[in-house]
């Protein structure tokens, strides 16, 4: 059932995406060219993309070619779509993830510390600070830390994935991962410092909605009978918020977690293009530019099939967790 | 008991608090952009390439009557930011109210329908959810051309599904209460029953989702500004303002700060004040 | 001294002037079992959370002292007073199907704190949480050590709960009401249980009940208490033979017999109760906070 939602789903994005951006205006084999092309050039290249057939023609072709796991050719790169978009997901991916970790991170100490002093003045300046970081959009936060930590006092670069000049000993395009399985710590240095803002400002927001969920539920754990008892074991209070309430606690977090985890990589689109960080979505944003439609369309279907992903993956997460659904 | 000292009075008061400076704020940017053409210092348009990049008034090298300083073509940029707040304001205002319009219609079907109406609605709902908006905002720009009016449709289109959601199951909770089951034994027709019964009770959601709404609104606009395809390049836009003054960061960071700081206060103020609504009159989203 | 001394302890909701308690002093010596009796919201429950610095967070201690083994708590630092707390002392919770965490297996939630707090090995907690288990009559307790509360039943959980508190060996146990969530069928064989144990184990027991027919079967001493003041303070034996106060009186003439359960009751007359009223007056005009 949920398998078959899913494709559903995808099914309806894929044919949504391919009508829309067949309605774009502006030629783009008319672009590709140089200037003096003949109209014979034109219609020679069009029919080679298949462009001159019927719309929905075209759709049985390229859903054809889906299935067979051929996504097309990019008409800008001249390269097959799916081994392009390969290429950029790396990037895009390590950026989520930082930007997750850290989100859990900064939302988790938030929520701790809320908990931890609750009923004072630090859990109000704690509430005020997730009510802001909730209200802006990443952004925004991502334009507030090119200023501060990037111009004004300049810690970090705001540019890039790595510095262009450095030698590259990869293999694969997850840098930040493999340097760090070949302890290079000089290129992960660089890597971290080139990341660390554009994942912030992705961080930000659901770091916000993670603190503010998990520490309403850990308010709630901290009155109920297990938690009181094991205060009378001699534990500290921390200790009893970590051990005894937050596995408890953390499950209701955990499903919002994964529906905001999707748009926190929707939001990766408008941060790569802000910090020119070479990953799909600053692929994407061209490919519209250029009217490169095969790719626009592989790369939107990527997009659905993480999102999709990542909805499933939570769900599974929540049985693994809850010890009542696991034993049936 | 354990509740006493939580703390929940003092966040109330703040929050009164919260919605007072939001509503001020808007208040005065609503004032400054209708009376944008005689508070501007200068045509927003208007460039002097002799007075490029030109810091604010208190700074060293600063051009009298420049108060913020001038962009690279020279042109004023507090005047620029304000005829910026009419763009902005228009695209807050019908993009949201229009958003909210289709998606709390097509959620109050779903949800007071059910059956197939509800299936198809759903399924859409999904098969939105699974685009990431602004490469789809994006592509609709691409779509349809650049323009005040495509930056609308594109909002609605993306961001219909944000009030179709709460107002479905807003909806479906409202339909199976007494109060509706009652109506229908009474032989009220079920168009009648939607309208006089449930929509006065998803009113309240609505008007907090579209307070958000507005502020997500002039984000989107300033995103697409941002990545040149929003109106038009002269056009003075908080978002062309951004974009311009990120290309130019190094060399002067004041085209960028002011407007980054009035859309960052504009768009938290729209969120506070919705917070604030949700608070206060809103029983459901709390 | 007695190993547990509660000396004018008050307490009172943050910020209020009303207390919840007004200084009451008693006692618990090893070996001891005292009841505490009153009707809900006297404060019997308060005294019990007080001692094992449970109290919520919106009741402050507003004069007195509480000394456990010679040592004042409420002149500790908090995390030192949780670690003595922790180390001499044990709660036998009200309700076992709230008091055992449901995410977490029955064996570490016994062996958590002979572990961390006191240091144990591993497996010498692990020995000692099976032959408690057994003690307390659970059958194949290897197999209930690595369960979750879920699988278990509402009687198993308490006796699970009944050997975790034993399992450092305390020398002061509070029963906060522990029979009062139970099946009455289970109450007995519980009572029975805990009565048992504090006997093997030669431990003082703090036994808050607002069940008068429970205190005459396992406790030597009871105090009394209303609306936070205490009326009574007695030998059980003595206790049952004649009420000094007359709010005790009445309170065990409302009070089923076990012997004739179908005999008639007297409610609380309303005389008494404004006599104990007057009472709890005088003594919060003699108190300055």
């Amino acid at each position: 059932m949920r398998l078959l939602t899913t494709a559903i789903t995808l099914f309806g994005v894929a044919v949504i995406v391919f009508f829309v951006i067949r309605v774009v205006p502006g030629n783009p084999i008319a672009m590709m060219l140089p200037p003096g092309a003949t109209e014979a050039d034109v219609a020679r290249l069009t029919a080679l993309y298949g462009l001159d057939k019927s719309i929905p023609a075209q759709f049985l072709i390229w859903l054809g070619g889906v299935l067979q796991g051929d996504f097309g050719t990019s008409i800008t790169a001249r390269q097959p779509v799916l081994a392009l978009v390969l290429g950029r997901l790396p990037a895009t991916l390590e950026l989520s993830v930082m930007a997750l970790l850290m989100a859990i991170v900064l939302g988790g100490m938030a929520a701790l510390l809320g908990t931890l002093r609750r009923g004072g003045r630090t859990e109000a300046a704690i509430d005020i600070g997730n009510g802001m970081a909730l209200s802006v959009p990443d952004f925004l936060w991502g334009l507030v830390l090119i200023l501060g930590l990037g111009v004004f006092w300049p810690v970090f670069h705001i540019s890039g994935r790595i510095t262009p000049s450095l030698d590259l000993p990869f293999v694969t395009n997850f840098y930040l991962f493999e340097s760090l399985v070949r302890l290079r710590f000089d290129l992960l240095v660089d890597i971290v410092g080139h990341m660390i803002l554009p994942a912030l400002a992705l961080a930000i927001p659901l770091a916000a909605i993670i603190g503010q969920l998990l520490k309403q539920s850990l308010k709630e754990t901290m009155h109920l009978d297990y938690v009181t008892l094991s205060r009378t074991k001699g534990y500290s209070e921390t200790h009893v918020i970590l051990r005894e309430a937050l596995p408890n606690a953390i499950l209701p977090t955990l499903t919002l977690v994964g529906v905001q985890f999707t748009f926190l990589i929707g939001g990766t689109v408008i941060i790569e293009r802000l910090f020119s960080y070479e990953g799909l979505g600053n692929m994407a944003i061209d490919a519209v530019i250029n009217r490169d439609l095969p790719l626009i369309q592989g790369i939107v279907i990527l997009f659905a099939v993480i999102f999709t992903g990542v909805n499933l993956l939570v769900d599974l997460t929540y049985a693994a967790l809850n010890p009542r659904l696991r034993h049936g | 008991m354990a509740d006493v000292m939580d703390g929940r009075g003092a966040v109330r008061r703040k929050g009164g608090l919260r919605l007072w400076l939001s509503a001020c704020w808007l208040a005065v940017v609503v004032v400054v952009a209708l009376l944008a053409p005689w508070v501007a210092p200068h045509d927003p348009l208007a460039q002097d390439l002799f007075l490029g990049r030109m810091p604010p008034v208190w700074m060293q090298g600063a051009e009298p009557g420049y108060y913020l300083g001038t962009d690279s073509l020279g042109r004023d940029v507090l005047s620029r930011m304000i005829h910026g707040a009419r763009i902005a304001l228009a695209v807050a205002l019908f993009a949201g109210v229009i958003t909210a319009l289709l998606g709390a219609s097509l959620g109050l079907l779903a949800g007071f329908m059910r059956g197939w109406v509800d299936l198809v609605i759903s399924r859409l709902i999904d098969i939105w959810m699974a685009f990431p908006p602004v490469l789809f905002s994006i592509l609709l720009i691409a779509v349809l051309g650049p323009g005040l009016s495509s930056i609308i449709i594109a909002i609605v289109v993306i961001d219909w599904t944000r009030f179709a959601r709460v107002v479905r199951a807003e909806a479906m909770a409202q339909g199976a209460m007494d109060y509706v089951q009652s109506a229908r034994v009474a032989g009220r027709g079920r168009l009648g029953i939607m309208l006089v019964e449930v929509l006065p009770n998803v009113l309240p959601t609505v008007i907090v989702l579209l307070t958000l709404e507005m502020g997500i609104a002039v984000i989107v606009e300033a995103i697409l500004s941002f990545v040149n395809l929003s109106i038009s390049t002269d056009d003075p836009t908080w978002g062309g303002m951004i974009s311009e003054g990120r290309a130019s960061i190094h060399q002067a960071w004041w085209v960028l700060v002011f407007p980054l700081a009035t859309l960052f206060l504009t768009v938290l103020a729209f969120s506070q004040l919705g917070e604030g609504l949700k608070d206060r009159f809103d029983p459901v989203l709390r | 001294m007695s190993f547990l001394e509660v000396r004018d302890l008050s307490l009172r909701i943050k910020g209020e002037q009303t207390r919840l308690l007004r200084s009451v002093s008693l006692s618990v010596s090893v070996g001891e079992v005292r009841g505490l009796v009153g009707e809900s919201g006297a404060g019997k429950s308060m005294i019990g959370k007080a001692v094992l610095g449970i109290l919520p967070r919106a009741v402050e201690v507003a004069g007195g002292e509480i000394w456990l083994d010679g040592q004042n708590l409420l002149a500790l630092p908090v995390a030192q007073r949780r670690r003595v707390i922790g180390a001499k002392a044990a709660l036998i919770p009200q309700d076992p199907l709230t008091a055992l965490n449901p995410s977490r297996r029955i064996g570490p939630q016994i062996t958590d704190r002979l572990v961390d707090i006191l240091g144990w090995a591993r497996n010498r907690a692990e020995a000692r949480a099976l032959e408690l288990l057994e003690e307390v009559q659970i059958a194949d307790p290897a197999r209930v050590m690595r369960s979750y509360p879920h699988e278990l039943s509402g009687g198993m959980r308490q006796r699970i709960l009944i050997a975790s508190a034993f399992a450092a060996e305390p020398k002061l146990i509070v029963a906060d009401e522990p029979t009062t969530a139970l099946d009455v069928t289970v109450q007995k064989q519980i009572l029975r249980l805990i009565k048992g144990m504090q006997e093997r184990h030669g431990t003082a027991l703090l036994f808050v009940t607002h069940d008068l027919g429970v205190v005459s079967k396992v406790c030597q001493t009871i105090s009394v208490l209303y609306a936070g003041l205490m009326v009574e303070d007695s030998a059980t034996a003595a206790f049952y033979a004649g009420p000094r106060h007359a709010y005790s009186r009445a309170l065990l003439a409302a009070t089923p017999k076990y012997t004739d359960p179908l005999g008639s009751l007297t409610p609380v007359p309303e005389a008494v109760i404004a006599a104990v009223r007057a009472e709890v007056a005088a003594a919060d005009g003699g108190w300055h906070g």
